[in-house]
């Protein structure tokens, strides 16, 4: 789960990194009266979207007066921005952070990442600031610092310094990166996020150590022992295709194409995707039904997947296991009864109760074309589909 | 010898009384695990499905002499009850849930280090299908009716594309000897290394199919891992071709973040290794008879 750059900040203030003045707005109205409030003689408006690269795409802005943060923060708010990191439907800007801007000396790259590999959370800094860490990875790894945190007993103040000193923070500059280090790691381990990235952490012209920008992913499957990071939840910043899903206990994923795939299990969810364009055909969707799917939850994913209007054929892949065909078969027999199934249907069943899974949809007297085998319910959908157009063009 | 598990591991169930629980015991029994009872705190000195069942771990093991656990907690737990499991001084724990904390693994996997390598027990998954030694014993919730006996190993990330190739080698008469399934979660308790060393020592096994997705390094490892020290042919498959850069798929790990997280990423890697690999997961049976068919 992401979260709004004002809520990162105010979580790691509250764990001692250094962070700019500021406050968040709804209105225009309030952004000037923040600033204002703020005080100083140049303050930063900043969309709160859920992504990166907002500078590029027009949504951080730098203003003077009192007039201009009201111009600004009226441009910004209910806009939709895009950004390289959000897709061509971008995201609505509901709310702005109104920042004291401060004149930068310097900036740092900083962030706290689980390494796979070692499974272990992992700081990366680089002196590059700003620049794409991967970028730098690339080209100048000199400039790359990176240290491995040992779970049982945390960060160790000698490591905080390490990365100070070797990210060239001098003099009184290193205590205030020291507490940004710290304050990172610890805010890491103790709301269960998955990833912290400060881009920059500055120095200020005036020697001041201060996290810029600041973002923080959570690991899903900590929220239920997370109440507070819960509720920072925006689904406005979400695909309410995914939200619903979820709601459903389905792992939704909308792409372009046009065949719909609701299938069990994520690998196998993957692996029918990867069939259909290894067939001719594009998926218009990754779906997982997950394990132990009950009717209600197979003709819920029915319901999803046809909401979309560019899919033009389904595919049902199912490999049951904890699942039970004959529990799909009905789901599929009941979606199709509610919902007007108007495209061409396409169903694999494999594993547990198989013939009787068959049976019902044989015996369901609906349109069907049944699949035994993985290749051949791609090939059929894509053969639906292509039938589909021509008919259509006609 | 299998991997793993055989008919004769003695199996305690964690969470053995609840409705999964008892619904994949059974399943487990009637597949010819050698089931000898479970744990639920609480409900110590109670009898389920005709067997014992016990507070704690440490009780079970004392009265039963069982090396090996199925842990059918919920996610929340799940971390408590491997660690408790390895300070019983089991020897393996497939773990089933879906769903557990990175933060828990992280701390298990720190928590395993504090038993010598020797009597470290080996855990499996989370968000796994589990184990299953064909003919022999299961330890997992995967359909065993699909598995036919044979001389294929298979470890796959995914529970289902698991069951997919063993479903193709039914088909290509090569059959099974050892399914493990590792898991979808970002941090496992064993990795396709660790399989793959057990499959490379198990004489019952004569190649290994190993099925990947997106997202970690555990493909790039297995591929190095097979040039330098595999004697028997491993066939790869890699799931996600067509999965999009910065989406997680379902798994909690399958997200392509890095380079070399991609699967066309993985599948070069695993050519260069010298791997077999199928390019499509409908051909994981082809690839494998044709491997086995040169090898004759």
């Amino acid at each position: 789960m992401d979260i709004h750059e004002h809520q990162a900040k105010d979580i790691l203030a509250g764990f001692g990194v250094p962070v700019p003045t500021g406050m968040v707005a709804y209105t225009a109205a309030q952004a000037v009266q923040l600033a204002e409030e703020i005080g100083g003689e140049r303050w930063a408006v900043k969309a709160q979207i859920h992504s990166g690269a907002r500078g590029k795409a027009g949504g951080i802005k730098l203003c003077r007066t009192l007039d201009e943060v009201q111009a600004a923060a009226h441009e910004l708010l209910g806009n939709v921005l895009v950004t390289t990191q959000t897709g061509p439907a971008g995201k609505v800007c509901h709310r702005v952070l109104i920042e004291k801007a401060v004149p930068i000396a310097s900036e740092i790259y900083l962030a706290l990442v689980l390494d796979r590999g070692l499974q272990r959370v992992t700081i990366i800094g680089s002196a590059e600031g700003g620049m794409d860490i991967e970028q730098v990875a690339a080209t100048k790894p000199e400039a790359i610092v990176k240290i491995v945190i040992e779970p049982a007993v945390g960060i160790q103040a000698f490591q905080a310094r390490e990365v100070a000193f070797g990210l060239g923070f001098k003099g009184k500059q290193v205590k205030g990166a020291v507490a940004a280090i710290n304050g990172a790691y610890r805010a890491f381990r103790d709301l269960d996020a998955s990833m912290v990235e400060i881009n920059p952490l500055i120095v200020t012209e005036r020697g001041e150590v201060l996290a810029l920008d600041a973002k923080m992913s959570f690991d899903d499957n900590s929220l239920f022992r997370r109440p507070q990071i819960n509720e920072l939840r925006d689904y406005t910043q979400e695909d309410p295709r995914e939200v619903e899903a979820a709601e459903h206990g389905l792992s939704y994923i909308g792409l372009d194409g046009e065949i719909g795939c609701i299938v069990n299990g994520a690998g196998l969810a993957m692996a029918t995707m990867d069939l259909i364009k290894h067939a001719g055909g594009e998926p218009a969707n990754f779906l997982d039904i997950g394990g132990g799917a009950s009717p209600e939850r197979v003709a819920n994913a029915f319901r999803l997947v046809m909401s979309d209007p560019q899919v033009k054929v389904i595919l049902v892949n199912i490999f049951a296991g904890i699942n039970h065909c004959d529990w799909v078969a009905q789901g599929i027999i009941q979606a199709i009864g509610e919902v007007n199934l108007k495209v061409p249907l396409v169903v694999r069943l494999a594993g547990t109760n198989v013939e009787e899974g068959r049976r019902i949809l044989a015996e369901s007297g609906l349109a069907i074309t049944s699949a035994e085998e993985l290749s051949d319910a791609a090939e059929a959908a894509v053969k639906a589909l292509k039938s589909a157009q021509r008919g259509a063009r006609v | 010898m299998s991997i793993l598990i055989d008919e004769n591991t003695k199996v305690i169930f964690q969470g053995f009384t609840g409705d999964k629980g008892t619904f994949h015991a059974k399943e487990a029994i009637e597949y010819g695990t050698k089931i000898v009872g479970g744990v639920t705190p609480g409900k110590g000195g109670q009898t389920h499905l005709g067997l014992p069942v016990f507070n704690t771990v440490k009780e079970a093991v004392k009265a039963t002499g069982a090396t090996a656990t199925q842990i059918f907690v919920p996610a929340p737990f799940a971390a408590d009850a491997v660690m408790e499991a390895a300070d019983a001084g089991l020897e393996l724990a497939v773990v089933i849930a879906e769903g557990v904390p990175t933060q828990d693994m992280m701390k298990v996997k720190r928590y395993l280090l504090r038993y010598p390598p020797d009597y470290r027990m080996t855990v499996v998954g989370p968000n796994c299908a589990g184990v299953i030694s064909v003919g022999k014993a299961m330890l997992g919730i995967m359909p065993p009716h699909i598995y036919t006996k044979g001389r294929i190993g298979i470890v796959a990330r995914s529970g289902t594309l698991g069951y997919e190739a063993a479903a193709q080698m039914a088909k290509y008469g090569l059959g099974v000897s050892t399914s493990a399934g590792i898991g979808g979660d970002p941090i496992n308790g064993s990795s396709f290394v660790d399989m793959l060393k057990r499959f490379e020592k198990d004489d019952e096994t004569d190649a290994v199919m190993l099925i990947g997705e997106i997202g970690g390094p555990q493909e790039a490892e297995a591929a190095a891992f097979v040039k330098e020290h595999m004697t028997k042919p491993v066939v790869g498959f890699v799931a996600g071709l067509t999965a999009p850069a910065g989406r997680r798929m379902g798994h909690a790990g399958a997200i392509v973040s890095a380079f070399g997280d991609t699967a066309a990423e993985k599948t070069e890697i695993m050519r260069q290794a010298g791997m077999a690999v199928a390019t499509s997961p409908a051909e994981l049976g082809e690839v494998m008879a044709s491997v086995m068919g040169q090898k004759v």
